[in-house]
């Protein structure tokens, strides 16, 4: 069982207030990724939960038990770390003993769900070797093994894929992904990356500067983000956003139109600019529009390969249902 | 970033080493600057008299103290010029390739570990000597009258042996901050038209300034309390030519027994390291900074 | 890139080098040799460099004459008993101030550093007239209190600067995998520490062995280490340079060994990490 409920809770580092009073529930078995650009304190928070901080006002509660004055040794929690911390010193089959030891399991138990978290991750082969024999992802799988044998009540990952290189994190999300989807555990997962949170995520929870700007399921976030700077955060590449007297058009402050709601035509449309960069995928082609009438440049997301060239002349046209309006305030306007 | 539970923790973990030396401070340094205003004698039992400051005005107006002080500032200072441009140059020259580099490390570092009193009385005895020492063998031999160093040059015989004895730690500090400089760096300096002295002056200097920075800081801790040295060669002697302020407190404490006036000179003595002190503490400040 | 040096160039400096390494270490191969000689070879004039007979009776003597195994003995337990008491304070210390560093972790740091700048001599007497009242005087236990204490500010910095390096996320783990602070330190600390805290032994060591002003002071018969053994030469003793060289030989080799195998970490002890 592994619900987490944060009531009011707080964190002050001296005279900074680096989390202002939150609330927030995690349900069991939930995959729930904190998202946010650097310094938006998801890591801090994770932190809180684990035990590593003390909070500075409010009660954190796991599976309804106050759990705000508990060590981390006694949450029940598990953790993987951004720099996998694993334990240089012992091999690899010490370091997923490690918690079990320390919990005291006796030694047949602990070797059957060694053996088991083994198998499960491919660290058969390398089982007795030390880290600093071991390849990132390898490491990064030792981490993984380490936390789930000890069967916990959630596991809270803190950045784990960002020491990967871009090929071995695409694998590795993959496999949390998978993990998650056999083992039902609740899951807490930091990133600042926003595709690791949409492709992963049950429900994503987006931090700024302390405060959640909006929580909900990735598809959610995506079509309605509840503010100008969920709607920038979310969706890659990033939404256009135009404020001015296109956006006065549409009675409200700032207009939002994603790079794939526009279409293109080399003949007619509403807004007309010039090609500047176009960025060729294969599956999909990029535009980046000058010369619009707007303040602001647009991106374009196209499916497939169109052929353009720097300096044509494009006629874009957004598609009306897709638009987002936002108040001055920055809110979302339905 | 921590916890309530491990900042108690590390508060109680520190209190041990914090109280043993606040203790080892405290108390000794108290119980100094009392003895200071005494008149105290341990050959007159009796009342040790309040004597305000007449043990100061009697260390200080003391020939002796002057001679002491300046002592001791040759004595720092000459080790210290010695040793860091020994130092420098050493390292040079160790840096450069060469057959069998470990073996010359070792022995350069040799004399850093060869206990002061073993040192000082190999120096005095088989080096210094002047009729069996090595030094008057060499003299005779190129028709020279043989020297007697320690009667006649007693502090610049005592910087040799010290400088002797602390010219490898000088050595294996600059050695190791000369690795660490990026031969890029230098490549780039000599791409830029910098000649081989250029290069000296601009990088490698600059490069060990940190080091060098260290060990002006230790060595001065060290060599502001050298005595074994003195006390094993030469006593202080001829007169008090070489005596420095540690050994002058000593003789006055512990020869002639004067516990006021030796607290008194144990007194001055601190607060010359304090003002020493204070301009190194400064320097290693800032590289702890960096 | 290593860049080819011309042979000639390295010819010559490995001349000058080895011949620069000989004179600095001759007065160390000067003494052990003069060790192996008579009394009478010793003051040889001119004197035998190699080409003499070849005697161990030296040692025999310098043994037999004095207890030079209880100081010898001495030496062991002083320096060796204040490296690992010190040590014992100093590990909880510097873990403190490691891992859980606060507003004034640096000038706690500085302010312990600051104690070693005090000169010995500015507090001997009170240190001896207390060790005289209570009898500390001339015993192994006084020396160890006080070699302790003054060698505690360096054995907690140099652990510090080690520690320093392990990173905290490992500490952390082990907490999240449900150890106790005792645990934390023995199964995780201690073990990535060791070789950190092997050269903070050595260096401290070799620190106390040769430490030559509170030996000298604080001891007389009793628990006189080999410094202040040798020290007892400086009467016309000395004179007999081959049986001081034996003693003297015997009083430096195994620091002198110690050292050589320390030397690299000897420079980060040494300069509180401020140069690697």
């Amino acid at each position: 069982m592994g619900r987490i409920t944060l009531d009011k809770v707080a964190k002050r580092f001296g005279e900074v207030e680096v989390i202002p009073p939150l609330d927030l529930t995690i349900e069991d078995g939930e995959f729930v990724v904190f998202v946010g650009p650097s310094g938006c304190g998801k890591s801090t928070l994770l932190r809180l939960i684990a035990g590593l901080e003390d909070v500075s006002g409010g009660e954190i509660r796991i599976d309804g038990q106050n759990a705000t004055e508990m060590p981390p040794a006694k949450r029940g929690l598990a953790m993987v770390f951004q720099s996998y911390a694993l334990y240089p010193h012992m091999t690899v089959r010490k370091n997923i003993a490690f918690p079990l030891k320390m919990a005291g399991m006796p030694e047949e138990e602990q070797k059957r769900r060694i053996d088991n978290a083994a198998k499960i991750l491919n660290l058969t082969d390398y089982i007795d070797r030390r880290p600093g024999q071991l390849s990132g992802g390898q490491r990064q799988r030792v981490a993984i093994g380490r936390a789930i044998v000890r069967e916990p009540a959630a596991f809270l990952f803190d950045e784990p894929l960002s020491n990967l290189d871009a090929a071995l994190r695409v694998g590795m999300r993959l496999e949390i992904t998978e993990l998650h989807s056999r083992l039902k555990t609740t899951m807490i997962y930091v990133t600042h990356d926003q595709v690791e949170a949409m492709t992963m995520a049950d429900k994503i929870v987006v931090l700024r500067a302390g405060h959640i700007e909006q929580v909900g399921s990735p598809l959610e976030l995506y079509r309605t983000p509840r503010n100008v700077f969920v709607a920038g955060f979310i969706g890659s590449p990033k939404m256009n956003l135009i404020e001015g007297g296109e956006a006065g058009k549409h009675g409200c402050k700032t207009i939002g139109i994603r790079p794939e709601h526009i279409s293109v035509s080399p003949t007619e449309g509403m807004w007309k600019g010039r090609v500047g960069v176009s960025e060729h995928l294969g599956s999909d082609t990029f535009f980046y529009v000058h010369e619009t009438g707007l303040r602001e440049d647009m991106t374009v997301r196209v499916s497939g390969e169109v052929e353009m060239k720097s300096g044509d002349t494009v006629y874009l046209t957004p598609d009306m249902d897709k638009l987002h309006r936002f108040d001055d305030a920055g809110l979302r306007l339905s | 970033m921590s916890t309530q539970h491990s900042r108690s923790a590390a508060r109680l973990m520190i209190s041990p080493s914090v109280i043993l030396l606040l203790a080892w401070m405290i108390i000794p340094l108290s119980l100094t600057l009392y003895f200071s205003f005494l008149r105290y004698n341990l050959l007159m039992p009796g009342a040790n008299p309040f004597v305000g400051f007449e043990n100061y005005t009697y260390f200080l107006t003391d020939p002796a103290f002057f001679t002491a002080l300046t002592n001791t500032l040759l004595l720092v200072g000459g080790v210290l010029v010695i040793t860091i441009i020994g130092g420098v140059l050493l390292a040079l020259l160790l840096d450069q390739p060469m057959w069998g580099q470990g073996i010359v490390r070792i022995l350069v570092i040799a004399p850093f570990f060869v206990m002061p009193t073993v040192s000082a009385l190999v120096w005095k005895n088989m080096f210094m000597n002047p009729v069996n020492g090595l030094f008057a063998y060499m003299a005779k031999a190129v028709g020279l009258q043989p020297f007697d160093f320690l009667a006649v040059a007693p502090l610049a015989s005592i910087i040799v042996i010290v400088s002797w004895q602390w010219l490898p730690f000088a050595t294996l500090i600059l050695l190791t901050a000369m690795q660490s400089l990026d031969s890029e760096r230098l490549e780039a300096a000599e791409m830029d038209g910098a000649g081989p002295f250029a290069r000296f002056f601009y990088m490698v200097v600059p490069h060990l300034s940190r080091a060098i920075t260290v060990v002006i800081l230790i060595q001065t801790i060290f060599l502001l309390s050298i005595f074994a040295e003195i006390l094993v060669t030469t006593n202080g002697g001829p007169g008090n030519a070489s005596t420095n302020l540690t050994y002058l407190v000593y003789a006055q404490s512990l020869l002639q027994f004067d516990v006021g006036g030796g607290s008194a000179g144990g007194v001055v003595a601190i607060i010359l390291a304090n003002i020493v002190a204070i301009f190194l503490m400064r320097m290693i400040g800032k590289n702890l900074d960096a | 890139m290593a860049r080819a040096v011309s042979t000639n160039r390295k010819i010559t400096v490995t001349v000058i080098a080895w011949s620069i390494g000989f004179l600095i270490f001759f007065p160390i191969l000067w003494t052990i040799l003069t060790s192996f000689k008579t009394e009478a070879e010793a003051i040889a004039s001119p004197p035998s460099f190699l080409f003499f007979e070849w005697t161990t009776e030296n040692y025999g003597i310098v043994m037999e004459r004095s207890n030079y195994f209880l100081h010898f003995m001495n030496s062991v337990v002083i320096s060796v008993g204040s490296t690992l008491i010190g040590l014992l304070i100093a590990v909880p210390a510097a873990w403190s101030m490691a891992f859980v560093p606060g507003k004034n972790t640096k000038n706690v740091l500085m302010w312990m550093l600051s104690t070693k700048m005090l000169p010995p001599v500015g507090v001997l007497i009170p240190i001896y007239l207390i060790f005289k009242n209570v009898g500390l005087l001339d015993t192994r236990t006084g020396l160890v209190i006080v070699l302790t204490l003054i060698n505690l500010p360096i054995i907690i910095w140099m652990l510090y600067t080690y520690f320093k390096e392990i990173p905290v996320d490992i500490l952390e783990a082990a907490r999240m995998d449900g150890a106790n602070l005792r645990n934390e330190i023995i199964y995780i600390l201690t073990p990535m520490a060791v070789p950190g805290i092997a050269s903070t032994m050595l260096l401290n060591i070799i620190l106390a062995w040769n430490e030559a002003f509170w030996t000298l002071n604080l001891t007389a018969a009793n628990a006189a280490p080999l410094t202040a053994f040798i020290a007892s030469y400086s009467s016309p003793e000395g004179l007999f340079y081959a049986k001081l060289s034996a003693a003297s030989t015997m009083a430096i080799a195994p620091i002198l060994i110690m050292g050589w195998f320390s030397q690299k970490q000897l420079v980060r002890g040494l300069t509180f990490g401020a140069v690697k």
